[in-house]
């Protein structure tokens, strides 16, 4: 279908791709894995026409293939559903899909509204959407944003789709759902390049692989011939430590209750919510996207106020505190949206560090910031992050995801909180930054710190937690404690219909 | 990205990098040297006196309107605010019996207060109201600048105290308390608490307020600044007019926002400083007193300044890109 001959491509001189060198026959699966930065993204840009190669050539069902620009790939048959979508909130559904080819009144400028529906109708029955098209984008859960954006892929009638971690943002249902329609592509002779962190997905999708190295092809073969151990280990270009995070030795998790939750309900996100978090614990919270966890995290750092129940942080009560009074009171919170709200982008990576920790550093009346002091304060958590030192004088917004996430989680540290909530601290960052911040996990409650943890990942919840609560649809539906964690049962509790013990 | 903004404030050893201010600066210095030649009298002492008496108020105000781009926002109402306390003031010194020093600290007084209250009426409607502050300040804009026609019925208030009228009529005391002001504000934002959490709204307020910055209090704080600067700005052009005027400062507004802009100010929040903003308000007011001298009418000036404030901003745009501090874009 697909075949690379030797393609390179160098951004400022710097080597980011090839030379690489491979195929993908007709009607196959071709799953592509690597770190990030390893090379993916670039080689798929190549293939989609949003960059051009600086050496080598590229063969499409064996004619050769030279995009000059997205267009031009997608006349000839490529789509591409990329990792963040690239749809109008305000749009409707249909207008989304259209939105460079509405049908029309003859050559007029009016659209044909009747064909317009008829015609999205069609494209989002092919991908099992039962919505009306006519429906506003923003009212769409993520997984049915996806599917929308698979959808206007289709329009195009494409013989080769490239899924650019497309499960990222989806729940384990909506996942299996875009699973079962990526075997239905394949049905219809079409090729698939499927890319993702999930190795266990990859392997379990695809006929073939093919693993990237700083920008090398590193492995290459069916997938019959990998495990998950063999494929970390050539990503990454060393023998695995551990494939899953090792799992936190047995501890004595006796510290003080650090925080108290009993009833807290919100309408419509969270219900009788009662747990206690104690010092030195790592907890976690389990469950499908929009189960509430999420929510629950916001209510418990007040940026939402629950419309029920009691919070109480090492025995006093937080009625009514504002974040401020939180974070004074020791409180920290690292949320699901890192670019959001975790960091300013354009502003230096010391100005982010400092942020949250300031009111400590400000002297006498006039809160003057004490720079020696914060300075010094400054080089133990960045290295316990191992975050470079010279990074200080650089925006944010140029370093890598994982750094990103590290600066989030040094910035918290240097407010030393007794008690911190993750929300999904590794996603999207690559393999070595996601063991460091396991480990910064496990350091932080082993100094006595009580971590809330909150994951879509279950491998890293089993392994990093002392216990596990699996919220379903607001709602606690189980307690377990280490010994008892089983994914099976965590799964059958967190599924929407079906309750555990 | 400017030094006020990346340098690691906290780094020992930063050095610093050119940034915009330099470059207006520079800007200002050739456009200086280029015309001097050919405007007789440019480069007088007297004319030289009379441009940095005319540049103090507006740095003042520029100041003020500086913290409010920080913050991420804007603040139209400036130079409706120095027409309202302007005649409100002049109308209390008239009040107070005597006309003597008490009746001018009265004035002073109330204008520096009456500004800094419609600055954080402002400040309170956009974050409290959660409007937008366009519409806030464009309203009292419109509503401060009638107010101060209405109290007058359109008339000049004469007959102001003298102690008054020496606070904007005197060079030297111009210049010293405008330096103050300046100086302690530029100090304020890289030293104190509440500079480093403006830069920090200005950036993006919800990862503040997560972080715990008291996002609502700042930004308004930075309003009623303005609103204060743009009364200490009313204060010394009030005082060398010598007559509360209630069209005060009504060209003033472009030149203000012109200025902080030139300097380095996002409209987008979290850039700019005051280095930069004097620079640019240096630069204007060069153009300004150039022209003028060479006879231009009042229209002309505004046209040419404009072009050349385009030119400026085309020119710092590609300062950044060489620099490579505009990589990436925008979140």
């Amino acid at each position: 279908m697909i075949e690379f001959q030797g393609i390179e491509k160098r951004f400022a001189g710097v080597r980011a791709v090839g030379p690489v060198s491979f195929d993908l026959p007709p009607g196959a699966t071709l799953g592509l894995v690597g770190e990030n930065g390893a090379g993916k993204s670039t080689l798929m840009n190549l293939l989609g026409g949003n960059l051009q190669p600086d050496a080598g050539s590229m063969r499409l069902a064996e004619r050769p293939y030279a995009p000059h620009g997205p267009a031009e790939a997608m006349r000839c048959g490529i789509a591409f559903i990329h990792q963040e979508l690239n749809l109008f909130g305000n749009l409707t559904i249909a207008e989304n899909l259209f939105l460079t080819r509405f049908p029309r009144w003859w050559r007029s400028p009016f659209i044909y509204r009747t064909g317009l529906r008829a015609e999205a109708g069609k494209l989002l029955a092919q991908v099992g959407l039962e919505l009306d098209p006519h429906t506003p984008m923003d009212r769409l859960a993520v997984g049915e944003c996806q599917l929308v954006e698979i959808a206007k892929a289709l329009a195009g009638d494409p013989r080769l789709i490239i899924f650019d971690e497309p499960t990222s943002s989806l729940s384990t249902r909506e996942a299996e759902r875009l699973f079962a329609l990526m075997a239905g592509f394949r049905r219809q002779g079409r090729s698939l390049i499927y890319i993702s962190h999930a190795l266990g997905d990859v392997l379990r999708l695809c006929d073939d692989l093919v693993i990237l190295r700083d920008g090398l092809v590193a492995g290459r073969g069916p997938a019959r011939d990998f495990t998950i151990p063999r494929l970390i280990s050539l990503m990454a270009g060393r023998v695995p430590e551990a494939t899953a995070p090792a799992p936190t030795p047995p501890r004595e998790p006796a510290g003080a209750v650090a925080l108290a939750v009993r009833g807290v309900s919100r309408p419509g996100v969270v219900r009788d919510i009662s747990f206690e978090l104690r010092r030195g614990e790592i907890l976690g919270i389990a469950g499908m996207m929009g189960a509430g966890r999420s929510e629950l995290a916001r209510i418990l750092f007040g940026l939402d106020a629950p419309a029920a129940g009691e919070l109480r942080l090492h025995g006093r009560p937080l009625q009514g505190a504002t974040v401020r009074e939180r974070v004074r009171r020791g409180m920290a919170f690292v949320t699901e949206d890192r670019r959001g709200e975790g960091l300013c982008l354009e502003a230096s990576v010391a100005d982010n560090l400092a942020l949250a920790a300031l009111p400590a550093f400000a002297r006498g009346r006039a809160r003057r910031i004490d720079r020696p002091g914060l300075q010094a304060a400054l080089t133990p958590v960045k290295a316990a992050v191992r975050l470079t030192a010279d990074a200080d004088g650089r925006a944010v917004k140029t370093l890598s995801g994982g750094n990103q996430q590290k600066v989030v989680l040094a910035k918290w540290l240097l407010t030393k909180p007794g008690v911190i909530i993750l929300d999904e601290p590794t996603r999207g960052i690559d393999v070595g930054a996601k063991c460091e911040i396991h480990e910064l996990i496990r350091a932080l409650a082993a100094a006595g710190t009580a971590v809330l943890l909150i994951s879509s990942e279950l491998e890293e919840l089993t392994a990093l937690c002392d216990r596990l609560l699996v919220l379903n649809r607001g709602e606690i539906t189980a307690t377990l404690a280490r010994a008892e964690f089983d994914q099976a049962r965590i799964l059958a509790a967190a599924l929407p219909g079906e309750r555990s013990a | 990205m400017r030094r006020a903004t990346t340098m690691p404030v906290f780094a020992p050893g930063w050095r610093p990098r050119w940034g915009s201010e330099c470059l207006i600066l520079a800007a200002g210095g050739v456009y200086f040297l280029a015309a001097a030649p050919f405007i007789p009298g440019l480069a007088s002492w007297e004319n030289l006196g009379n441009l940095l008496s005319n540049l103090l108020p507006l740095l003042v105000i520029a100041v003020g309107q500086t913290l409010v781009l920080i913050a991420g926002g804007i603040d139209l109402s400036a130079t409706a605010i120095m027409a309202v306390t302007s005649v409100a003031g002049a109308m209390v010194m008239r009040g107070v019996p005597g006309h003597g020093p008490v009746a001018a600290l009265a004035g002073v007084g109330v204008m520096l207060g009456m500004g800094t209250a419609v600055g954080w009426g402002n400040g309170f409607a956009i974050t409290r109201l959660r409007l937008p502050a366009f519409m806030v300040t464009l309203t009292s804009m419109m509503f401060f600048s009638g107010l101060a026609l209405w109290l007058t019925q359109s008339q000049k208030i004469n007959g102001l105290p003298a102690a008054f009228n020496a606070l904007g009529g005197n060079l030297a005391v111009e210049l010293i308390l405008t330096t103050a002001v300046v100086g302690l504000t530029a100090w304020g934002l890289g030293r104190l608490l509440a500079g480093r959490w403006l830069y920090a709204v200005g950036h993006n307020p919800r990862a503040a307020l997560i972080s715990g910055v008291p996002v609502g209090p700042v930004v308004m704080a930075a309003y009623a600044f303005s609103g204060g600067a743009a009364a200490l700005g009313a204060v010394l052009l009030t005082g060398r007019g010598e007559t509360g005027d209630p069209v005060l400062g009504r060209y003033l507004m472009l030149d203000v926002i012109g200025a902080a802009v030139l300097g380095g100010a996002s409209f987008f929040g979290g850039r700019g400083g005051v280095g930069g903003t004097a620079a640019g308000v240096l630069f204007i007011k060069l153009v300004d007193n150039s022209l003028s001298l060479q006879g231009c009418s009042h229209f002309t000036i505004m046209m040419v300044k404009g072009g050349l404030i385009l030119a400026a901003a085309l020119a710092d745009g590609g300062r950044r890109r060489l620099a490579g501090e505009d990589q990436g874009g925008r979140a």
